[in-house]
């Protein structure tokens, strides 16, 4: 694994890059990299470094990826804000470095992980994955981890450890969309929680991510490290962690808090279970212009399907 | 009024009536419709005829409050501009959106509660739409067009509901809508309350005939 900081693309990446990225936004990277300079402060962000890792071809998508642009600008991520465009507006609030990870609950070693020692536990690699959002969308997204059971295995879970839950950074400083509106109708429960079972979290699709588009994790994309399930709707897959914690009891979840008729535990991608209020049996590709049919574990169903053997999915939405 | 003014008043109308279009020419043109333009796109012009609706409908409140004339002028192209807002949102769930797929739609339209309050919204609006002229008034009688008119409090209520129930949990808006709904609903409750009292407290011996509307002009609803 290689972090980049300022310059230095050798030209069969800037060919990797060009493919991702629209012209636009490729000019604005670039120059960014290139005005950076040599060592940036510690504390800055490293929003925009160059970050490469090996494609994983056998658990990656063929399809090409979703624009940069779209993936940057288009997020739910209620801590900047309700609106899709929020994040992207607003996300220079959240400061990625330092970071650290609480690793704690039923575990023999529990311990706070440095954000640099996370990202040097395992090799990185890229995977191609298709983020199904709960409202009807979708996009196709290169990005760059290691699955959390590399992770896991090292804080070497006990015996009565069955689930894991994932807590997002709770400061009201960085995240404006923590802050108390005027009457704070039905804003979510923060700190933003969600959770595993054991064997979902340590399935070897389930990425802890800390790039995309061949750079480190932008803020807007829960810097500086969360993670990617790929067969559940996109809000399962928690941003910006600060806590990871083994529990032995499903741990309560935000949006199940929230809206327990609405989103459930598991949340697996299915194209049979409704969302209360709309269809979840077709999606739109973002960049496409027709309806596409959804998935069964959004495609994922031959690798992750046995998880849930003798489980009745439409009562365990 | 001078009729200048009245002028310069529908100009405005007109220019906040085609804003909702022009906004999205021009973000089509810059491509700024977002990642996801159909539903930008949707929600745009969703918003702006639920804007127009409640212009529409602040409109008698205003003469209520202030005693003014001229809100009411404003009120049916207020309300033909909502609907052809609505229209077009429809327009778009139907032709971008689903793509002409009936089946969906209609399974759509039975199962899922915000469709089936927005879809009665909309098709309320029609007999409202086709009626709006003065040769419809005329033709209808007084009364019988306002009480068909009437249907627009119910066109409000399905309206801030769709919203309401299409929204996210954390979404605030259709709070905000919903209570501009209320208000301005309830001054037409305080209204007819306060001259329904007035009508009782007047000495017996008067005449019903004599009884003519209180001096702030017609009574209709809208
Ligand atoms: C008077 C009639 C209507 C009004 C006032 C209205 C208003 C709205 C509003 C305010 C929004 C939300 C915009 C936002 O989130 O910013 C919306 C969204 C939407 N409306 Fe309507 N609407 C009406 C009729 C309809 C009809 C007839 C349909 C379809 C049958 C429809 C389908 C939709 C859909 C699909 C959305 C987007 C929902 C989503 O993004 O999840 N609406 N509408």
């Amino acid at each position: 694994m290689l972090i980049k900081r300022g310059g230095g693309f050798t030209s069969s990446e800037i060919t990797d890059h060009r493919l991702y990225l629209g012209r636009r936004a490729f000019m604005a990277g670039a120059a960014a990299l290139v005005l950076a300079p040599g060592g940036a402060p510690a504390a800055a962000p490293p929003a925009g470094q160059a970050l490469t890792a090996q494609r994983n071809a056998a658990l990656s998508l063929s399809e090409p990826p979703t624009t940069v642009e779209s993936a940057t600008t288009y997020n739910n991520f209620y801590e900047f804000g309700v609106n899709k465009e929020d994040p992207a507006r607003l996300a220079g609030s959240l400061r990625p470095r330092p970071w650290s990870v609480q690793m704690d609950g039923l575990v023999a070693k529990p311990q706070r992980l440095d954000i640099e020692e996370i990202l040097r536990l395992a090799p990185l690699e890229e995977r191609v994955y298709a983020l199904r959002c709960v409202e009807g969308w979708s996009m196709v997204i290169p990005w760059i981890g290691y699955p959390l059971a590399a992770l896991l295995k090292r804080v070497e879970p006990t015996s009565q450890a069955r689930f894991v839950e994932l807590t997002t950074l709770l400061d009201p400083e960085q995240f404006p969309g923590q802050r108390k509106g005027l009457f704070n109708l039905g804003s979510l429960d923060w700190p933003y929680v969600e959770g595993l079972r054991l064997d979902e979290a340590m399935h070897p699709l389930t990425l802890l991510t800390v790039g995309m588009y061949g750079q480190v994790l932008p803020n807007q994309n829960g810097a500086p490290v969360r993670v990617v399930i790929p067969w559940k709707y996109g809000f399962k897959s928690a941003k910006s962690i600060v806590r990871i914690r083994l529990v032995a009891e499903q741990p309560k979840t935000a949006w199940e808090k929230a809206a327990p008729q609405e989103y459930g535990f598991y949340s697996n991608v299915n194209p049979a279970v409704d969302h209360p209020r709309w269809s979840q049996a077709t999606e739109r590709r973002i960049g496409e212009f027709r309806r596409r049919k959804t998935l069964p574990f959004n495609g994922h169903a031959d690798q992750v399907a046995s998880l849930y053997s003798g489980m009745d999915l439409k009562k365990q939405y | 009024m001078s009729r200048r003014s009245r002028i310069a008043l529908k100009t405005g109308v007109w220019a906040v009536g085609l804003w909702p279009l022009g906004f999205l020419l021009w973000r089509a043109w810059a491509g700024s419709l977002t990642a996801n333009p159909i539903s930008f796109v949707t929600n745009t012009l969703g918003d702006w005829t639920l804007r127009l609706l409640l212009a529409s409908l602040g409109m008698t409140p205003l003469r209520i409050l202030f005693g003014w004339s001229w809100p009411v002028s404003l009120r049916r192209l207020l309300g033909l501009f909502a609907f052809a807002c609505a229209a077009l949102h429809f327009s778009v769930w139907v032709v971008l959106d689903h793509f002409f797929d009936w089946g969906t739609m209609g399974a759509d339209i039975v199962k899922r509660p915000y469709i089936t309050v927005g879809m009665l919204a909309l098709t309320l609006l029609v007999p409202l739409a086709i009626t709006s002229t003065a040769g419809m008034v005329r033709r209808l009688g007084a009364r019988a067009w306002r009480r068909l008119h009437a249907l627009v409090y119910a066109i409000g209520v399905l309206a801030a509901l769709h919203y309401l129930w299409l929204a996210k949990k954390g979404v605030q808006d259709p709070y905000w809508y919903a209570m501009v709904l209320v208000l301005l609903l309830g001054v037409r409750l305080w209204d007819r309350a306060r001259r329904l009292a007035g009508r009782r407290r007047r000495p017996p011996l008067v005449a019903p005939a004599l009884v003519v509307e209180p001096p702030r002009g017609s009574r209709s609803r809208l």
